[in-house]
């Protein structure tokens, strides 16, 4: 008699689809998903182990390496723990700037998600029309701090540089661009009847289970639960800015996908707010930050990322170098959930899940 | 003229005219394709090789043709050399039975007129629909010699797809058999001519029926899944390399132009202009071989296009789309037609 047993396939570390090195030993009967266990580690660095043996403001070059789709959220991150630590102000010039910087980087960050999640489902055309956005967006990137990807564009205790000269027409002039071409993505996308199909309804979690699994980000908010930091646990200025945190209902990939874009939509209206509130004058670096030697103390500190809550758990022992610092990455905590959603579904559904739970695998290795 | 020339060296020569046509029409589609895209992409396409990039195609064949031929181990030898040319020739012998225009002198560089078809069998497009889902033993084969899990599930469901997208596709056909009343596909056409109409009005229902089936036949978005680039990485083809996997893509292309010339022909009226009765026509020069292939391109620019905008659907629902719509659809097309036909009668 032949046997009937189920085939292992063996989905990465090189496929097409798993955005980056994530390898995933699927369980499959026929198409149908009876198992996924998310291998990871293709990309470990030490990064964790790397920040203790260097100074403060050594690391922040290195955050830039953890998400690097979205480099300033990380530089922020880390920053604001640091500063936390310290017990430093920062300057209300440098907040407006940060936050600016943040919000480009949410943007771009879901440009690029938006653009692989439409690959992998099959809609080309998406991808280069956010490409061609993104571009201007890591334009301003260039000339604020001379970085596309691996920006490096926060300090301790501040910027390191003020906005350049027409910099401000600049953003304007892409925020003016960016709203009309949001459109063409919606147009592609948004009532497509095949898009739909493929996402209504796929990779559902529900909010109780979006909470135990520890989602934050967009999974969690698709799920309807209004957790965003910057409104939880406020940092900057955004206490001070008017926007709406976009909850899904189902908690499946097309209500991940609302969310994503309305964010997008969210994230103009902050950088128009802090285009009109920001001080043209003013301080953009703390002061007294020579040399970094903190007390010995032990904080967190979480911004939210384009991907979720992105916290640094800093412990000094009183001397220039951290004692130990540990990345809580939204991606790592996000991709747990990957064996939960695809279970029962289809293999075509894996790479929609991996897209809409939007990994970036160098902060999940780190 | 002599029998041994009307019945061996014009067909002889026909043959390899066309054939070298349809080949030249292969390769730039493939151009038109990257260019095309490109435009709707808002990007630029190739455009180095040659004046905006025409010679492109030949470039990539040479390079193609100097690459290593790699084959996985343990995999059926004979089988995966055997595939792609299942895969390629049956699409390029449909090129036989296709007419491209009734008689025509060539725009007069013949004296005598002579037909633009190499044959004209009475069961023509029966043995295009059968040349037609041969090239899914090419898929199979090549999928399963290939001794890999992606390229296995791909030729599992480009079997599956292809043999349920064949029954409304077939289904659909019929339904312009009862039209014209002759299986030859030269035939169709003057039935066409007859009627004043093409095929595409009274049995619009049915011409996009076959569309859509043509395009999940050819494995084209949003019916890509055997090769789902995403997913299966290319799907039955994972595994080859060099002139094996030029000939698969020559063969996807070669399918996308026959399921163009038969829907041309069967529901495009083929050579003959719009509304070929027309008093107009008759003032205007004939030129048949212009309407044939300006219907053929216009075809695979919708190929572009909706590659351009769909994403793919997922295999259930492929599915689902070929039993539960197509198949009924297609049915109760094929029974309004029978009884409008037979009411005229």
């Amino acid at each position: 008699m032949l046997e009937i047993r189920e085939l292992e396939l063996n989905m990465g570390p090189q496929h097409p689809a798993t955005h980056g090195v994530l390898r995933l030993i699927l369980k499959v009967d026929g198409e149908r998903i009876i198992d996924a266990k998310p291998v990871i580690g293709y990309l470990h660095r030490g990064t964790e182990k790397l920040f203790e043996n260097q100074t403060y403001p050594m690391n922040v070059p290195h955050t830039d390496r953890l998400d690097y789709i979205a480099a300033a959220t990380n530089n922020h991150a880390y920053c604001g723990a640091v500063e936390k630590l310290l017990g430093v102000e920062v300057p209300r010039k440098a907040k407006f700037i940060r936050v600016i910087l943040d919000e480009l980087q949410r943007i771009s960050s879901h440009l690029v998600w938006l653009a692989t999640h439409a690959l992998d489902i099959g809609a080309m055309t998406p991808f280069f029309y956010t490409f061609r956005e993104r571009e201007l967006i890591l334009d301003l990137f260039e000339e604020y701090c001379g970085a596309r990807l691996t920006l490096n564009c926060m300090t301790i205790g501040g910027v390191p540089e003020d906005l350049p000269e027409g910099w401000i027409e600049k953003l304007q002039n892409f925020i003016q661009i960016f709203e009309e071409k949001i459109w063409d993505y919606e147009n592609l996308l948004t009532d497509n009847r095949i898009w739909k199909k493929r996402t209504i309804g796929v990779g559902v979690i529900s909010p109780e289970d979006a909470i135990n699994y520890g989602l934050t980000g967009p999974p969690l908010r698709g799920s309807g639960i209004k957790y965003d930091v910057r409104r939880a646990l406020p940092y900057e200025v955004y206490p001070e800015l008017d926007f709406e945190i976009p909850i899904g209902k189902n908690g499946d990939t097309y209500d991940r996908y609302l969310v994503r874009m309305e964010e997008m939509r969210q994230s103009i209206r902050i950088l128009k707010q802090c285009i009109e509130k920001m001080p043209k004058e003013g301080e953009i670096q703390a002061k007294g930050l020579k040399f970094i030697k903190p007390k010995p103390a032990e904080v967190y500190f979480s911004v939210e990322a384009p991907k979720g809550e992105l916290g640094f758990h800093i412990i000094s022992d009183g001397s220039p170098k951290p004692y130990r610092v540990r990345v809580r990455p939204p991606s790592f905590i996000n991709l747990q959930a990957l064996p939960h959603m695809v279970k029962g579904h289809l293999i075509a559904d894996v790479v929609a899940v991996i897209g809409t739970l939007d990994i970036v695998l160098g902060e999940i290795d780190r | 003229m002599s029998f041994l020339f009307l019945y061996l060296i014009l067909p002889a020569i026909k043959g390899i005219v066309i054939l070298s046509i349809i080949l030249f029409l292969v390769a730039y589609a493939t151009f038109i394709e990257r260019r095309v895209l490109a435009f709707m992409q808002a990007r630029l396409g190739p455009n180095l090789a040659g004046p905006e990039g025409i010679l492109q195609p030949i470039a990539d064949g040479v390079k193609l043709l100097f690459k290593e031929d790699l084959v996985p181990s343990r995999a059926q030898r004979f089988l995966h050399l055997l595939a792609p040319v299942l895969i390629l020739v049956p699409a390029l012998v449909i090129f036989g039975l296709v007419p491209f225009g009734e008689a025509g002198n060539l725009f007069g560089l013949l004296k005598e007129p002579i037909t633009l078809y190499i044959t004209d069998v009475n069961v023509a497009l029966l043995l295009v629909i059968g040349f037609a889902s041969l090239g899914v033993y090419g898929l199979i084969l090549g999928g399963w010699s290939s001794n890999s899990k992606y390229s296995f599930i791909g030729a599992l469901r480009s079997a599956a797809q292809v043999v349920s997208y064949e029954v409304p596709q077939v289904i659909s056909l019929a339904s312009v058999l009862i039209l014209s009343g002759s299986l030859s596909l030269v035939k169709i056409v003057q039935a066409q001519k007859e009627m004043g109409l093409w095929f595409i009005f009274p049995g619009f229902i049915a011409f996009f029926i076959y569309i859509v089936c043509g395009i999940a036949e050819t494995n084209r978005l949003p019916f890509d899944l055997p090769e789902a680039e995403s997913e299966l990485v290319a799907g039955y083809h994972t595994e080859y390399s060099g002139m094996k996997f030029a000939f698969f893509f020559m063969g996807e292309y070669a399918n996308m132009i026959v399921v163009s010339s038969v829907a041309t022909v069967v529901f495009l009226g083929g050579w003959l202009p719009p509304f070929p009765s027309l008093s107009i026509w008759q003032h205007l020069p004939d030129l048949p071989l212009v309407w044939f292939f300006g219907k053929v391109l216009a075809f695979l620019f919708l190929y572009i296009w909706l590659r351009a905008t769909f994403p793919r659907y997922r295999f259930d629902q492929l599915m689902d789309l070929a039993w539960k719509w197509l198949l009924p659809l297609s049915i109760l097309n094929l029974v309004i037609i029978g009884l409008v036909k037979w009411g005229i009668k």
